[in-house]
């Protein structure tokens, strides 16, 4: 049999950006590691998010800048990606995290960079014994990407101490010092909910090198992701439209259980039904321009509104 | 005697690194890998022993290989192969399979003839390895 050799662990070549005096091209790197692709996306793609941007951004540069250290042999210690992302739902925390796994992967961090989303329930299991191959099952195809956990804090029940969900995150802590190097794992959830589950488990924070916050949406930002969200479905506001919509998310916004982007979609597919039956039920003919324009009608027809 | 079978029967065997590039591409298309092994050497052998369960989901060669390793280290004088199930409708069927492991010393075939009535002949193919009861075979 040939001699048995370990994968290389990393998918990235060395960058060959070393000029004749021993200084290294920057510019050349940051080019061949992809990254100012992806990042330009991640502007241009997410609205908002301007502090999770720069979380980002830091941490990509400070990867590149590792990089070329350890081509250098300079001493650099492999860096704890484990990242926490908090915030409330709909901020674009799983959207981030696959991103996250492009700019790994193209840093040559992640060999993959492909993102697994899990929950309690893909984790924990029903009876003794069942939890342990459970998440060590997700940790496998999560490998050589990213390992999402949503809603995380639910891992941890006080009020229950028989609760296996101390088990998974025993098992999550020791694949995450194993696998450090091919294997990233993001724990996802509310604020304060979050910080009681790390204080819970004081080895947790320590294995986490990032923590990035995710902040509420702003009423204009939440309207040029409604905006968006319909582009990409071939809609659109009319001038009424959109004005209705902005109304209609100053009064959502005050709401319980206001779930940032996630609400503006949900309000978007009940305006896009409404415009469906009020197209059908005038019946007669109909343009181009009136199957894809959603008007002040539609989106005023909302709960919300009565309410008031 | 070099026994081959499966995808690359026809080449030497290949390295660590061109294994995990063969089940990269099969996780890339999607098909489930598994690892088995046996120490009966005989062509009509078709069902080895599975080495844990398949791999179902994966994206990474990683996990697998690491699974190899440790398949060879638990059986360094068996045979181990890798193969690739494609389960999509109209084909299910093993997509890739090729040995990853061989015991150190191969001793080959025997041919027995036997006289049947009349001027008949049947032939067996007999494996020298067989002799030993399983899990003994292939010693030193």
């Amino acid at each position: 049999m040939p001699t048995r050799r370990t994968v290389p662990r990393t998918n990235a070549t060395a960058i060959d950006v070393e000029r004749d005096d021993g200084a290294l091209d920057l510019d050349g790197a940051y080019r061949a590691s992809d990254i100012g692709a992806v990042l330009a996306q991640l502007d241009d793609d997410l609205v908002g998010l301007a502090p999770v941007k720069s979380r980002v951004r830091d941490l990509a540069a400070l990867l590149l800048i590792d990089r070329l250290r350890a081509q250098l042999g300079m001493d650099t210690q492999p860096p704890t990606l484990h990242m926490s992302f908090t915030g409330n739902p709909g901020t674009g925390k799983t959207t981030v995290a696959l991103r996250m796994g492009s700019i790994l992967k193209g840093l040559g961090y992640l060999r993959r960079g492909h993102l697994v989303a899990v929950t309690r329930d893909d984790l924990v299991g029903e009876y003794v014994g069942h939890t342990a191959p459970k998440t060590k099952e997700a940790l496998r195809k999560a490998e050589g990407g990213v390992l999402f956990i949503d809603e995380a804090y639910s891992l941890h029940k006080p009020e229950n101490e028989r609760d296996y969900g101390s088990e998974a995150v025993e098992v999550l802590l020791a694949a995450m010092e194993e696998r450090r190097d091919d294997l990233v794992v993001v724990f996802a959830g509310y604020r304060e909910r979050m910080e009681r589950f790390f204080n819970s488990n004081p080895g947790l924070r320590s294995r986490i090198g990032l923590h990035v916050d995710f902040p509420d949406y702003t009423r204009p930002e939440l309207l040029t992701i409604a905006e968006r969200m319909l582009a990409q479905r071939g809609y659109r506001f009319d001038d009424e439209g959109r004005r209705a919509f902005d109304e209609y998310l100053d009064l959502r916004m005050l709401q319980p259980q206001f779930a940032n982007a996630r609400s503006v979609r949900n309000a978007l597919d009940r305006a896009r039904l409404r415009q469906a039956s009020r197209l059908v039920a005038r019946g007669g003919m109909v343009t181009r321009e009136e199957l894809s324009i959603i008007d002040a009608q539609d989106v005023r027809a909302s709960r919300v509104f009565s309410a008031r | 005697m070099r026994i081959t079978q499966g995808t690359f029967s026809f080449l030497p065997d290949l390295s660590d690194e061109q294994i995990g590039r063969q089940i990269q591409y099969a996780l890339d298309r999607g098909w489930a890998i598994s690892i088995e092994h046996t120490d009966d050497p005989h062509p009509r052998n078709t069902y080895w022993e599975m080495f844990g369960q398949p791999h179902f989901d994966l994206r990474d060669a990683a996990v697998v290989l690491r699974e190899m390793t440790t398949a060879r280290e638990e059986h360094p004088r068996r045979y181990i192969r890798v193969s690739a199930y494609d389960a999509r409708y109209g084909r299910q069927t093993t997509a890739l399979s090729f040995i990853v492991q061989r015991p150190p010393h191969e001793p080959g075939f025997r041919l027995d003839r036997q006289q049947g009535p009349g001027r008949t002949e049947r032939f067996a193919l007999h494996a020298y390895a067989a002799d030993r009861p399983a899990d003994e075979r292939y010693g030193d």
